[in-house]
Order: structure tokens, then C-alpha cells, then sequence
């Protein structure tokens, strides 16, 4: 007599579980992430506590934390969208970062003293890099069947060396002591910020294309068509569906979100481009996308856990003097906890006593 | 044969139930060294099944296996294996990245930590040597054809010293060359005295090559046979058997005309290979048009093609006498053709969606679903969805969960419902009642006649004979992507001469038999030159040359 596990496939997955599975995976993650912090000299409970105060405990805190929480939602959608199809746009982080590079281009070359020219002169260069970037690996994937997860981490490779490129070269501020950037735009080229903080226009756009791809997926037929390829791709040539099209225009889309992102961090926070404005936006945001469930409204209240995850980190690096790199480890252990529970929501998993083989099948 | 020898397989009373249907009922089978044993029977006869049950996949709930005289019990395949059976699936479960020497001590016990490679590869020489399989064993299973590919599956069984060795439908990949070279190895491994049980439904094949015959039918054995002293005709009528599960349907009272026309069709398949060979023929109103034949001689590229699913080299499909010129799937179902696929949950469904999606999975984009240029009306499509499932009767449990959960036969219905509750022109359905229990069967095939009277040009490819007696008004047979013959009158052809036309016999020879028989000369001209083709026009010709130049390695 001993105890026998069984799996089984789910036929249906309660609603219960699929909150409980990835709020349970995040939980396990920063257990697991204590006993690292242990390991590190730090207490953990004390290390929790100062990244929960350096990120939600005071309005600085809280604003900080929804700095972080636009780029975040924003090429977090722009990966959900891909995802939906099943197409892996890993590369965010490369289209933000044509988009930055773009919207710059379009202040030196083709500066406007007028904000709202100049943002919708910026946005359409952004979206149209970033659009590109994304467009480019979806065709490869669509025609040759190229696989879009190496192309677009490839891509981002040369996105961000492009960047440096400007960055150190040609456009490097003269009177900036050395330091890789452009020279700070001029007024109009900057996004407004509120509430004397530098929560910045982006947040307004993040809300926007949230409720935009809610819409876009629940009542759209473009929205459908993208699920129907992500869900069944012959079905989706049975309906008539055309993947080729699909494929170029979700990952132009994508990018194009994603390029847009770059910009109004760029535009938004730094006031000009340098040298590695982004700090992975971009795969955190796969991070994003995948707890949310690819919800694009879930999205935006992840979007904002993580971001507090990322002020706390910065928090945690003064006050607590730990690396930054240990904050890094445990964003890996949630992606990496909750990607692992959800072989629970496809599965059942019972014991069972086992009992011995019934007498006639033993003779 | 000395009866002091023990057969290397005896299976006695051989039941094995699934959900109460009785896939196999008492059913026995012997293997003596030495011999190659056929069984023969229709999809669904339970071949499969009773060689599952040998093959330690399946237990059986009644009845018992002796292996060489010695009672055994299979608990595993893995017991199987060591009782020396060697099982050679249809799809031969090698694993294409690696090459076929490291497939060969794939899952073997007791392997040593480095693989002794030389030995490995001078066995695997040997073996192949000794029974004419000739292949490279340091080549990538991915790199071979399926020829060889089957060579190594056969090699495989032999490494591990298969002394039994099941042959599930082996033939029914290879072209003519392989085959002769196939039975090459066969011969030699029954002069070696193994035993060799051959699964087929292609009855010169099996008259070729085998010693004994056992037919199945319906899960009961029909008898066992010397193969010297059978007629295919006897071997063709015990196998399709004679009693009519379904009352045939009265015929159409009037043919409408013609709606959907194929002309010197011309399909690759999966492979690249040309699957369809210049087929013509042209479905008319108000009938059924059967296509008979047995599965992967190119009936679903035909349909894939007949609904812009599947380009074609050649030739066209004509919609009211308009070209299409490989349109696209929709440009087809805007013209109303309809189209039920075989693989229901793969292509015709998604599994993760609910109800109403699927239900508007071909016709989102149009009114009343479609709102305005971007949006769908989902309220519209729940409106309909719920009408859809009480007219056609499907049971489930709401229509927002995905219909995964539901049954063949209400996936089946709910596919129909889709397809047929827009009165479509012309409806293509692929093996629309397999799988499905009685009741469903009936159901499908009675939606299907409703659909015929009410106008519509119905083609219904099947391999299941009785159906397509049952319903057709026209019969085509199609084998190795040509067609056979069509004929006006398929109630009057036997189903012993369908069985042959399926298997690959010309017309020709099978008329001549019925005039050696004495039969009646069939009642009203067979070859009707307007609907008729024996498919020999100059582009199936084109077709056979270049696939003959291509790629394939006949090897003898």
C-alpha cells in the first residue's frame, strides 16, 4: 500500500484557481526569495518591508511606482497581443528601443515649437520604428517560417547597439561631460508631468490602449481572428483567416506599442536619449503579459505590482546596500514560479492510495 | 504443418469492450513459425485493436495469449517486446533528430553508459544484410523516406529479436517498388521461421504475401482461410459482409445541375508527393455523389482543394462554371460551399473556444454577426447560437464553456449546425459520421439527405461502403489519386466489385470477372460517357512523370 500520484487533464478550470495559481506561484517566489535574502546577511521581513514602504508607503513611493508602471503596461500589451496569436515577440525591448531612437530622430530633424506637434510627430515616428522592428520579424516568421523568438531577441541586440551608436557618435551631447546621451530637448518635445511628481502624459496612453486591446480581443473581428490563430491555426485557414497578414500586422502593432513606450519614457522621464534608458522594460513585460493571464485590463494592475516590485528594489539597494542584481533574481523566480504553476491549471493532480492488482489479474 | 509444434501465437477468445461496443468478440488467432497470417478487415473491424491486445497496449477483458505454447499476460508493451513481438506501426515512432543506429538501442535495458557504437552499427549491418533492408545506419532517421524509414522500424523489431512480427498496414505509405522489396524481407524473415501477422485491406497485396487469411468484421471473426484456394472476390465479399446496417434512402427524384465542377485536378500532399492525379467530375444539385476509397489515396486533398484549403498544380475547380484558380477558403464558402472536415477538434473546431465562437467561426465577418466594419455582435451570435443548438440538438452544458468538454457526436452536430443552417450550394463532408456512435450516425446522414432534397450538391467521401451504398446517387471510386469509375447506378454494383475497384483493380477487370461469374450484365451503361472518366487524360499523365523523376529513392 503506498501513495500513487495522478495527473489529470482539466476540463474545466474554475475561476478560483486561476487567481489563486499565479497569486500562489508569487507567494512561493518570495519565500523562496527570503531565504536568498537570508542567505545575503539580510533579514527578510526587514528587506520586505523597506521595499514595501520605498514603494507604496508615501505618495513619492506610490508615484514612483507608476512611473515604472507605464512602460510596463504599454509593452506589456504590445507582448500579450503577439502572445494571443501565439507568435513570441520577445523583442520589446529592441522596438522601445527604435522607437526612443526614432522619436530623437524626428527632435533633431524635424523640431516643431508646438507640444502637441511635436508629441503626434514623435509618437508616429516611435510607432512607426518600433512597428517595423516587430513588422520585419513577423514576416520572416509568416513567409519562411523563421523563428520569431530568435529574431526578435536578435533584433533587440542591435536595437540597443543602434542606440549606443547615436548615443556615443553623432549625437552625443558636447557638454555632457563624457556621458552617453543626446543634449536635453527643448520644452516642446518633453511630455508633461503631474501632481509634482514625475508621473508623466504616458499613464494616460497606458490606460487608453489597455481598454483599447480589451476591446480590440472581446468584441473585434481582427480581435477574434488573432484568437483563432492563437487557439487553432488550421481552424483559423479553415475560417479563412489569413496567417501571412495576421502575422506582419500583430507584430507591427506590437512594435508599434512598444516603440511608443520607449518614447514616452524617453520623452517622458529623461527629456533625451541615452545610453541605456531602458532597464529591460521590455522582458519584464513578458513577465507582465504572462501573469496577467494576457488580460489586457489584469495587465495594468500587474503592471503596477511589478513596477512597486522595481521601486522596492531600488529602495532595498540604499537602504539595505544589496545589489541590484538580487531584485533581478527574484523577478526570475516569479516568471519562473508562475510559469511552472500553470501546469496546475491545465492539470489535476490527486493522490491516490494505490491498491494491489485485483486477484484475477495476478493468476 | 507438424501439429507438434507449438504456434508461436495462439490469441483465444479475444474480447475486448470499449464503452460496452465489443471492438473484438471471441476472437481467435494462432501465428506459427514461419508463416504470414493476414487479417483482413474494413476500418473498425478491430484489427488494430486485437494486435493492440498482442501488443501489450490493450488488455483484454476476456480470453488469454499463449506465446509458444505458454500462457502469458501482457502488462506492459514492454512484456510484449521481451516475449519476442515486434510491432510495426503505421506511424513508425522513431525519433527523427537522431540517426537510425542510436534509434535502434532506443529504450533497450541495460544500456551501457557509453554506447558501444562499432558493435551497434556492425549488428545493424548484419541484420539488414541478412534480410535485403538495406539503409545507412549512421544517416538521421529525418533524412530518410518513408520507405526507409519503415525499413528501420521493421530493423528494429529484429534487433531486439522479434521472433513475431505485426505489420500494421505497411503498404499503405510505400510506392509499387517498395512494396516488392517489402515483401522481399518478408519472405526471408518467414523462411527464418518467424511469424508474421500482415495487416491490409488491399487484397492482391494480401493474396501476394500471405499464407493464411483471417477476415474481421464488426469486431467477430468471419473465418480463417489457406490464401491457396481464395478468390479475391470471396476474400472482397467477406469482408464488406452483406447485411445493410442502414436501409438505403430513396434516390433523388431529379438531378439538378451541375454546381461544382473538378476538371484534370492535379494536388500535392503533405509530402510534396502528387496525391491527386487528374481527377475530373462534377457534383450536380438535388444528389449525393459518393466517393469511395480507401483512406490517403488522395480523397482529402481533393476536398482540401475543392474548398480552396489546398493549392493545386493544375487544372481548377469551377463554382458555376467559374474558375476559381485556387481562390481562397472563403472566396469558396461565399459562393456556398460548405465544407465538413474529417478532423473535427484539429480543423473544423477550436477546442479552446465556446460555443458561440465556433459557431461564428465562418461567418464572423458577415451580417447579422458583423457590426459595421470592426466589430461582431456577440449578442447575435448568442441569439443564433442558442437557436443552432436546439435545432440541431446539441447537448451541453452552457454555451460559454469551451467545447473541449463536449462528445464526438455533439462536436459532429455542432459542426453540421455551422455548416448547414445557411442552406449552403454544395456541401463537401470527409467521413462525417466516423467515430460517432449509432444514433449520431443516423442523425448526420439524415441531415445529409434533408440537405440533398432540399437542393443542395452533396459529396460525401467515406470509407465506410455501406454508408456510401446507402446514401449515394453517384459513386466514384478513387485509388492512388485517380479515379476508378463513377457510375449513375450504385445500388446495382456489388460491394465485392467496389472493394476490388478500391483496392486498385481496373474497371476493365472487374467487369470481365462478372461475365466469368455469369453475374448479369450491370443494369445501364457503367461507362456513361458524360460522367465517367477513367482518368487517363494528359494531365494525369504529366502528373504520374514528374513525380516518377522526383526526389524518391527506388531502391530494389
Amino acid at each position: 500500500m503506498g501513495l500513487r500520484v495522478v495527473t489529470e487533464k482539466r476540463v474545466r478550470v474554475p475561476v478560483w484557481l486561476e487567481v489563486l495559481v499565479p497569486v500562489g506561484a508569487v507567494m512561493g517566489a518570495l519565500i523562496a526569495g527570503a531565504v536568498l535574502l537570508a542567505l545575503l546577511g539580510v533579514s527578510p521581513l526587514a528587506a520586505y518591508a523597506a521595499m514595501l514602504r520605498g514603494s507604496l508607503g508615501d505618495w513619492y513611493g506610490i508615484s514612483e511606482t507608476l512611473v515604472k508602471a507605464v512602460p510596463l503596461t504599454l509593452a506589456g500589451l504590445a507582448v500579450a497581443l503577439s502572445f494571443r496569436m501565439q507568435v513570441w515577440n520577445i523583442g520589446a525591448e529592441g522596438q522601445l528601443y527604435m522607437g526612443a531612437l526614432a522619436a530623437a530622430a524626428a527632435v533633431r530633424f524635424a523640431f516643431v515649437d508646438n507640444s502637441l506637434v511635436m508629441f503626434c510627430l514623435m509618437a508616429g515616428a516611435a510607432a512607426l520604428a518600433g512597428g517595423t522592428w516587430g513588422a520585419f520579424a513577423g514576416y520572416l516568421k509568416a513567409r519562411w517560417n523563421v523563428n520569431e523568438i530568435i529574431t526578435t531577441l536578435m533584433l533587440n541586440y542591435i536595437a540597443i547597439h543602434a542606440v549606443d551608436y547615436f548615443v556615443y557618435g553623432p549625437w552625443k551631447d558636447p557638454a555632457s561631460l563624457g556621458f552617453p546621451m543626446t543634449a536635453s530637448f527643448p520644452a516642446a518635445a518633453r511630455l508633461p508631468q503631474f501632481f509634482d511628481s514625475r508621473v508623466h502624459l504616458g499613464i494616460f496612453f497606458a490606460v487608453v490602449f489597455a481598454v483599447l486591446f480589451h476591446i480590440v480581443f472581446r468584441w473585434t473581428k481582427w480581435g477574434f481572428e488573432v484568437r483563432v490563430i492563437g487557439a487553432n491555426p488550421k481552424a483559423a485557414q479553415y475560417a479563412g483567416i489569413n496567417f501571412l497578414r495576421n502575422a506582419v500586422l500583430v507584430m507591427f502593432v506590437s512594435g508599434a506599442v512598444a516603440g511608443f513606450s520607449g518614447m514616452c519614457e524617453m520623452a517622458g522621464l529623461q527629456g533625451r536619449l541615452q545610453h541605456g534608458f531602458s532597464p529591460g522594460y521590455g522582458y519584464t513585460a513578458i513577465i507582465v503579459a504572462w501573469l496577467a493571464r494576457l488580460n489586457p485590463l489584469a495587465l495594468m494592475g500587474v503592471a503596477f505590482l511589478l513596477g512597486a516590485l522595481l521601486v522596492g528594489g531600488d529602495t532595498l539597494q540604499v537602504v539595505m546596500r544589496l545589489p541590484l542584481s538580487s531584485i533581478q533574481v527574484l523577478q526570475g523566480l516569479i516568471l519562473f514560479a508562475v510559469l511552472g504553476a500553470e501546469y496546475f491549471l491545465t492539470y489535476r493532480v490527486r493522490f491516490i492510495r494505490s491498491v494491489p492488482d485485483s486477484p484475477k489479474e495476478v493468476d | 504443418m507438424a501439429a507438434e509444434i507449438p504456434p508461436l501465437v495462439f490469441m483465444r477468445g479475444i474480447t475486448k469492450r470499449f464503452l460496452g461496443v465489443k471492438a473484438n468478440d471471441a476472437i481467435d488467432f494462432d501465428v506459427r513459425p514461419g508463416e504470414v497470417h493476414t487479417l483482413l478487415g474494413e476500418n473498425g473491424a478491430g484489427k488494430s485493436t486485437l494486435m493492440n491486445v498482442l501488443c501489450g497496449l490493450y488488455k483484454p477483458d476476456g480470453g488469454e495469449i499463449e506465446i509458444e505454447g505458454e500462457l502469458r499476460r501482457f502488462r506492459t508493451p514492454r512484456d510484449a517486446i521481451a516475449a519476442g513481438i515486434g510491432m510495426v506501426h503505421q506511424h513508425f515512432m522513431l525519433v527523427p533528430a537522431q540517426t537510425v543506429w542510436e534509434n535502434m538501442v532506443l529504450g533497450l535495458d541495460a544500456l551501457p553508459q557509453v554506447l558501444p557504437r562499432k558493435d551497434i552499427v556492425r549488428r545493424i549491418e548484419e541484420i539488414s544484410e541478412r534480410y535485403a533492408l538495406r539503409v545507412d545506419p549512421l544517416a538521421p532517421v529525418w533524412q530518410l523516406s518513408i520507405g526507409e524509414q519503415q525499413r528501420v522500424a521493421i530493423l528494429k523489431a529484429l534487433y531486439r529479436q522479434a521472433r513475431i512480427l505485426v505489420l500494421d498496414e505497411p503498404t499503405a505509405v510505400l510506392i509499387p517498388q517498395e512494396i516488392q522489396s517489402l515483401f522481399a524481407t518478408i519472405r526471408q524473415m518467414r523462411g527464418e521461421g518467424h511469424g508474421i501477422v500482415f495487416i491490409s485491406h488491399k487484397l492482391d497485396e494480401v493474396l501476394a504475401v500471405s499464407d493464411r487469411i483471417s477476415i474481421l468484421r464488426k469486431g467477430k471473426k468471419i473465418g480463417t482461410f489457406a490464401a491457396v484456394g481464395v478468390t479475391k472476390e470471396k476474400l472482397a465479399e467477406m469482408m464488406v459482409g452483406r447485411q445493410v446496417f442502414f436501409n438505403g434512402a430513396p434516390p433523388t427524384t431529379e438531378r439538378g445541375p451541375v454546381f461544382l465542377a473538378v476538371r484534370d485536378l492535379v494536388v500535392r500532399g503533405e509530402r510534396g508527393n502528387i496525391a491527386v492525379q487528374g481527377v475530373s467530375l462534377e457534383l450536380r444539385q438535388k444528389e449525393i455523389f459518393g466517393l469511395a476509397g480507401v483512406a490517403g489515396n488522395g480523397q482529402l486533398e481533393l476536398c482540401e482543394a475543392m474548398v480552396g484549403l489546398r493549392g493545386s498544380e493544375s487544372g481548377d475547380v469551377l463554382v458555376q462554371g467559374r474558375e476559381m484558380g485556387n481562390a481562397s477558403p472563403r472566396a469558396f464558402l461565399d459562393r456556398g460551399v460548405a465544407y465538413i472536415p474529417e478532423d473535427r477538434k484539429g480543423t473544423g473546431l477550436v477546442p479552446s473556444m465556446n460555443i458561440r465562437e465556433n459557431v461564428v467561426l465562418r461567418k464572423y465577418w458577415k451580417k447579422p454577426f458583423a457590426r459595421g466594419r470592426w466589430f461582431i455582435d456577440w449578442e447575435v451570435a448568442a441569439g443564433h447560437t442558442g437557436r443552432l443548438v436546439e435545432r440541431f440538438g446539441v447537448i451541453t452544458p452552457g454555451l460559454g464553456i469551451p467545447i473541449r468538454a463536449l462528445s464526438g457526436g455533439n462536436l459532429q452536430k455542432l459542426m453540421l449546425a455551422r455548416e448547414l443552417s445557411d442552406n449552403p450550394k454544395a456541401i463537401i463532408a470527409v467521413q462525417p459520421t466516423w467515430g460517432l456512435d449509432v444514433g449520431a450516425t443516423e442523425y448526420v446522414r439524415e441531415r445529409l439527405l434533408e440537405q440533398r432534397d432540399r437542393g443542395a450538391a452533396v459529396f460525401l467521401v467515406s470509407e465506410d461502403l455501406e454508408e456510401l451504398l446507402a446514401l449515394s446517387d453517384r459513386l466514384a471510386v478513387i485509388h492512388q489519386g485517380r479515379i476508378m469509375g463513377i457510375t449513375k447506378n450504385p445500388r446495382a454494383l456489388s460491394e465485392e466489385d467496389l472493394g476490388l475497384l478500391m483496392a486498385g483493380t481496373s474497371l476493365e477487370d472487374v467487369l470481365r470477372g462478372r461475365e466469368e461469374r455469369g453475374d448479369a450484365p450491370l443494369p445501364g451503361p457503367l461507362r456513361d460517357p458524360g460522367t465517367f472518366f477513367a482518368g487517363d487524360g494528359a494531365a494525369q499523365k504529366k502528373a504520374f512523370r514528374a513525380e516518377g523523376g522526383e526526389g524518391r529513392t527506388p531502391w530494389a
